[in-house]
């Protein structure tokens, strides 16, 4: 994955280009957009990045059920959350869900509601239960109760929207199973990241 | 690291809330399950000819029912609180394909016949059905 970290590289340069190489590039210095970003854009960036990683990974893996993934990327989420706060997950999320959505093709499509309503859901109910007592829960209780508000966000858009019919009820317990045991899983995985003080983003950059 | 420290260093991870959000997501589960998945209890079967209801028998008494239809006659058994049509002259036997009906709710139609056997009791799952 290629992400540029450096303000030349946002700039389009290269870092070994001389200062003539530079010139030649690009004529008129006037006409070019200069996004201005700062650190901390490009670190959500790159966080982003590996969730949409992870996402590319998640869906070359069959399920037995359309809709249950294990949602590998809300690893990240999780992460992001307990070190950099509730902001900087909710970017990384919805830049994950957008970009996902154009590298999938499938952005404006019911698929591209359905994350992005399940991704919404999970973010609002993460804002509060961050203000549950951190000595006594971890990021296993934030991924289960994320992974829960993800389906209920997506069945809400499924029903209200997709199928209007009381029979897809049916399917909510295999659902809220996948929840369960996928966000226990993607609680244990961030935490044990965390527990090591090791940091995916720069182990994943060597 | 072995599989063993692997397996205790991943419990330690767990605080005791989240002991207590992983129970709590499991009964939720299974509340959840069983208001979805159980439509109650069946204790009568509502048969129907044309539209009208012909007679509603308790699931109780095992027995069989003959009910004349325009086509002919469609033959209904009613066996250890299961209810089914057994015979029926429709051409494409949907209704005697459906099988036994267990749960409250559950309804088989033979619309050539225009015989239809409904279990009620408990709750029903639909206020209406509509073909």
């Amino acid at each position: 994955m290629t992400a540029s970290t450096t303000d030349e590289q946002d700039s389009g340069y290269g870092i070994q280009d001389s200062e003539e190489q530079r010139k030649s590039r690009i004529p008129n210095p006037e006409s070019r957009i200069l996004l201005n970003t700062t650190t901390e854009d490009h670190h959500l960036a790159r966080m982003a990045a590996v969730a949409l990683g992870l996402t590319v990974l998640e869906n070359a893996i069959p399920s037995p059920l359309p809709g249950v993934k294990p949602g590998l990327a809300n690893i990240i989420t999780l992460i992001v959350l307990a070190r950099f706060g509730w902001r900087a997950a909710a970017w990384v999320s919805l830049l994950r869900v957008v970009a996902g959505s154009l590298l999938f093709g499938n952005f404006l499509a019911p698929g591209f509601f359905l994350s992005l309503s399940g991704a919404l859901c999970s973010l609002a109910v993460l804002a509060l239960a961050i203000h549950l007592p951190q000595r006594l829960f971890g990021p296993v209780t934030h991924s289960v109760l994320a992974s829960f508000a993800h389906i209920t966000g997506q069945m809400t858009v499924v029903y209200l929207w997709l199928i209007p019919h009381s029979g897809i009820a049916y399917l909510i317990p295999f659902f809220a199973t996948a929840a369960l045991v996928f966000g226990t899983v993607n609680g244990l995985v961030a935490a044990r990241f965390m527990d090591n003080g090791s940091d995916p983003v720069s182990e994943s950059k060597t | 690291m072995n599989s063993h420290e692997l397996h205790r260093s991943f419990l330690r991870d767990l605080k005791p809330g989240d002991w207590l959000t992983l129970l709590a997501g499991g009964l939720c589960i299974i509340l959840l399950t069983n208001k979805v998945w159980n439509g109650g209890i069946a204790d009568t079967a509502v048969i129907r000819s044309s539209g009208k209801i012909f007679s509603s028998v308790p699931l109780s008494r095992d027995q069989q029912i003959e009910v004349p239809g325009p086509l002919g006659t469609s033959i209904i058994t009613i066996e250890k609180g299961k209810a089914r049509i057994s015979s029926d002259p429709s051409p494409r036997q949907y209704c005697v394909r459906q099988g036994w009906l267990e749960q409250s709710g559950e309804i088989a139609i033979c619309l050539p016949n225009e015989v239809s056997v409904e279990l009620t009791g408990g709750q029903k799952k639909y206020d209406s059905l509509n073909y």
